[in-house]
């Protein structure tokens, strides 16, 4: 029998920890649902101008120089350097599509010759984005519908691989990673735009693949190891898969925390969803799906019959 | 023996492997900056290249490898300054019938060429330009369509001698006609069944009154919107066309928007301008003398005044293509062709007209920004539409006119400006940006460093843990790690998948998730040894035993990948391509080139220990 110098209560822990996690679940969920997503500009809807300066540059300058002309919704910060101004303008809801599109076919120009006149500095336009409002909303739809259409073809694919129990568990698990990465970004404000959305897809991606790592060592155990009970092999499992878990998470960790520091600031939200995503998948891969097994009364039958059956298939 | 590959399989990695390194060389050969030259008809000749180049010479322009390719010709730059600069130059030393297009030109070696080996293209995030998402109004081409079919419907119906009380569009898809007599309804009724296969027709009665209400069916509508968003499409090729770019992409998504990407373009009010010009074609016929003034318009042409009636007779969504020809006699004309119902139309209004004129009238939307006097009695800047009418042709109507006819007397230039006018004029129905994003090409640049920090610095430390963890077999790891990497950039460039920041940053994210295979036939290793199993025994059950749980894992990951690539656009497809391809070469090298590199380290030999690291 596998026997490894070290072992770990995870099942125990596991106990514990569920109170912790339920409650950041619930955190989560509350600051989702009363503080809601700082949305980005691909899922708001509106116009954001990236302008940089060949010298520093007052932030509020700017702001009462666009104000002055005109421009009283814009809502100016600092970007980066103090060579760089961000600008974000909101649709005009009262405006039709066509006159939507006639602002926005000289709003750069415009904008760079009212920001010029008020400088002396260079001023250049760096990035312009503009979405308009149904594009947003139908993204908004669509990232949804991506999560919970990745989440039904998981527990799919486990529930026919595995059984039904370790789909439950597996889904449990994953929901409690998006929502908990959602809830990070909700909480601290950090902007949630079409790059963190794929990101939270990632961590799906990631998070099902460390599980079923785990699952698929239970599997073994539950087939192959004749005494005890689904606790302790499920806490055996662990044990054993604790230093692939380990290693995986980390090797992915190292990578992601060089797009975080040095990946600049476009990718700051992606790069940011994955590393908490990490953690949070690690996690929950060891300690969630496990004891969600558990609570489920997972036994060997719920393996052994299945195997049972393909072995008597399979004859003739 | 035990851990050895056949020879045979050893030679089909290398030739993998080998296959890797060529396709993904290209992109080792950075694209120079070039200005292409063209003419309409013409090639391009070695005296069209001496004058381009003396111009740039007399500037003092630096440029190289000047070349004749097929028909056109391309002149290098080292760099995007001088290319911007150059192309005006050259324009200008090459005078009109020439066209100047920014380019890139390719430096791979020809012997990659020959092998169709190209290079990933760089989104737009990496490289500069700009992003457009343009919207059809197909409530507005639905109107259109059928105000035109209302118009349509009352000459038919006068030439036809049926009278009807009223004829109306009431809503975008209803025409009401108003009858005294059931007998009017219902030969109208059979006429319109006869003409208009795409109307439904439904009696109503209220009051004295006899009401035929017409609408199209729900496939008919369909049916439009198709044609309708093709005929954009092609509009916008046009426009783009005449803009000179390099790589542009127009492409639809969904069913009413058009993707717009103008790779490297730095002045898009210009793109903006003349992507979004709303303009629309109508034929028109010059006022009867004696007309009621509020029923025609006056049109300034050539410094001569023209009355021209409103009542629009065809318009120019029926205009189904247009090329200026030479008549049998040599003179320039253009020939237009109609589509079938237009043609019958056309034909039906011609025949009544016969030496009048038939005017084309193009109006664009445009904006123009104004300044008016705000609350405070500051100055403020604001934008107005408004619509800018223009006479395009005035010609006299010959004889009674088809599916296909030509208006001649024209000059050369006139003939092929006005078949531009007429093709690329107009749009089928209007369109409007619903999303853009602009990028400059130093954020390009700024990028496209930050990835390429990101990539070293991530995968560079996960090599070296890889080694320092696992020793012989984390070099084994590594060695699997790179070709995977260079497969992946094979496969992207074969298949030309477009590399965005999140593709980059797809590859990193691949490359630290790609170890988990290697981690996941280690571990097993170790555990087997730790078992009790000979070292070269461990090897191989290691191997075959972890290949289940890979497989398992992988394959989830790859259904979010779909899901992924599926709802996502742009940079987010891009992202999920490279996840896709990721996952299958990394369970590949894991499976196969770290196999082979174990192999070939401990296969078929005595061994005592496994370098993997510290196991019991």
């Amino acid at each position: 029998m596998a026997m490894l110098e070290r072992s770990f209560d995870f099942i125990g822990t596991g106990r514990k920890l569920s109170i912790v996690s339920a409650i950041a679940v619930l955190i989560s969920l509350g600051s989702l649902l009363f503080n809601s997503l700082e949305l980005g500009l691909d899922f708001t809807s509106g116009s954001l101008v990236e302008v940089g300066y060949s010298e520093s540059v007052d932030v509020a300058e700017v702001g009462s120089l666009l104000s002055a002309a005109g421009y009283e919704e814009a809502l100016v910060v600092a970007f980066g350097s103090d060579q760089e101004v961000l600008i974000r303008m909101p649709v005009d809801e009262s405006l039709s599509e066509v006159e939507m599109a006639g602002q926005l076919v000289v709003l750069g120009e415009s904008l760079l010759a009212t920001l010029q006149a008020g400088t002396t500095a260079e001023v250049e336009i760096r990035r312009l984005e503009f979405v308009g409002p149904r594009v947003g909303e139908e993204l908004a739809e669509s990232g949804g519908m991506g999560v919970l259409v990745s989440l039904g073809m998981v527990m799919l694919y486990v529930g026919a691989r595995f059984q039904s129990k370790f789909a439950i568990a597996a889904v449990v698990g994953l929901m409690h990673d998006v929502i908990l990465v959602m809830g990070i970004f909700s909480v601290f404000r950090i902007q949630f735009d079409l790059t963190v959305l794929a990101a939270v897809l990632a961590i799906i991606g990631y998070s099902v693949n460390d599980k079923i790592v785990v699952f698929d060592r239970v599997r073994e155990n539950f087939r192959v190891l004749r005494k005890g009970t689904p606790a302790e092999l499920i806490n055996i499992s662990l044990n054993q898969t604790l230093s692939r878990t380990t290693i995986t998470s980390g090797t992915t960790l190292l990578v992601v925390l060089a797009m975080l520091f040095v990946g600049g600031d476009s990718i700051y939200g992606f790069a940011l969803a994955l590393t908490w995503g990490i953690i949070i998948g690690t996690y929950s891969s060891i300690y969630v799906g496990s004891t969600i097994l558990l609570l489920l009364k997972v036994t060997k039958e719920d393996l052994m019959v299945q195997a049972k059956e393909g072995e008597a298939d399979s004859r003739p | 023996m035990q851990n050895k590959f056949p020879l045979w399989k050893n030679l089909l990695i290398l030739f993998v492997v080998l296959l890797g390194a060529i396709y993904s060389a290209p992109n080792l050969y950075p694209d120079d900056p070039a200005v292409q030259i063209t003419h309409e008809s013409e090639p391009i000749d070695e005296f069209v290249m001496a004058t381009a180049t003396d111009a740039l010479r007399a500037e003092g322009i630096e440029f190289f490898g000047e070349a004749i390719d097929g028909r056109s010709g391309i002149i290098r730059f080292s760099n995007l300054d001088d290319q911007l600069r150059g192309k005006s130059v050259i324009e200008l030393a090459v005078g009109g019938g020439y066209f100047t297009a920014l380019n890139l030109a390719p430096t791979t070696p020809d012997w990659l060429q020959a092998m169709n080996a190209g290079k990933m293209s760089l989104g737009l995030d990496l490289q500069g330009g700009v992003h457009f998402l343009m919207e059809v109004d197909m409530e507005a081409a639905l109107e259109r369509r059928m105000d035109n079919t209302v118009s349509t419907l009352r000459q038919l119906l006068r030439s036809e001698r049926i009278r009807s009380r009223a004829l109306d569009l009431e809503e975008p898809n209803l025409i009401v006609a108003r009858f005294d007599d059931e007998e009017s309804r219902s030969s109208a009724r059979a006429l319109i069944r006869e003409s208009f296969a795409e109307l439904q027709t439904v009696n109503r009665e209220q009051g004295d009154n006899f009401y035929l209400d017409m609408s199209l069916t729900e496939l008919d509508i369909l049916q439009m919107q198709r044609d309708t968003i093709a005929a954009n499409k092609t509009t916008i090729l046009n426009r783009v066309d005449s803009l000179g770019v390099s790589e542009p992409v127009v492409q639809q998504q969904g069913v009413n928007r058009i993707v717009v990407e103008l790779p490297g373009v730095q002045d898009t009010a210009q793109a903006k301008r003349i992507l979004q010009r709303i303009a629309t074609l109508n034929f028109h016929l010059e006022a009867a003398p004696g007309s009621p003034p509020s029923s025609y318009t006056t049109y300034d042409y050539e410094g001569m005044l023209i009355d021209v009636s409103n009542e629009v007779i065809l318009q120019g969504d029926r205009v189904s293509n247009v090329r200026s020809t030479l008549d049998q006699t040599g003179l320039p004309q253009v020939a237009i062709n109609l589509d079938a119902q237009g043609g019958e139309q056309f034909s039906r209004v011609t025949r009544d007209n016969i030496n009048r004129l038939m005017d084309i009238v193009l109006s664009e939307t445009k904006t123009r920004p104004v300044t008016v006097q705000g609350e405070n009695g500051e100055m403020i800047t604001e934008q107005e539409t408004y619509e800018e009418k223009r006479l395009i042709s005035h010609a006299t109507i010959r004889a009674a006119l088809g599916r296909e006819f030509v208006i001649t007397g024209l000059t050369t230039t006139e003939a092929n400006e006005l078949s531009l006018l007429i093709r690329s004029g107009a749009l089928a129905a209007p369109m409007y940006f619903v999303e853009e994003r602009t990028l400059g090409p130093s954020m390009g640049a700024e990028n496209i460093e930050q990835g390429k920090r990101a990539t070293v610095l991530g995968v560079g430390l996960v090599v070296v843990f890889m080694f320092a963890y696992y020793r012989m077999f984390g070099l084994a790891a590594n060695i699997a790690l790179g070709v995977n990497l260079l497969l992946l950039i094979a496969i992207m460039s074969i298949i030309s998948a477009t590399l965005t920041l999140p593709g980059i940053f797809g590859i990193v994210l691949i490359m630290g998730m790609a170890v988990d295979a290697n981690v996941l036939i280690f571990t097993r290793i170790r555990e087997e040894l730790a078992n009790g199993l000979s070292p070269q025994g461990a090897i191989s059950a290691g191997f075959d035993r972890a290949l289940g749980t890979i497989m398992d894992a992988n394959l989830t990951t790859l259904l979010v990948g779909i899901v992924l690539f599926s709802i996502g656009t742009g940079p987010v497809k891009g992202f999920a391509v490279t996840l896709m391809i990721g996952i299958f070469t990394s369970v590949w090298t894991a499976m196969v080139i770290t196999r082979a590199v174990v192999n070939l380290m401990y296969g078929g030999r005595q061994v005592k220990r496994l370098s993997i690291g510290p196991y019991v």
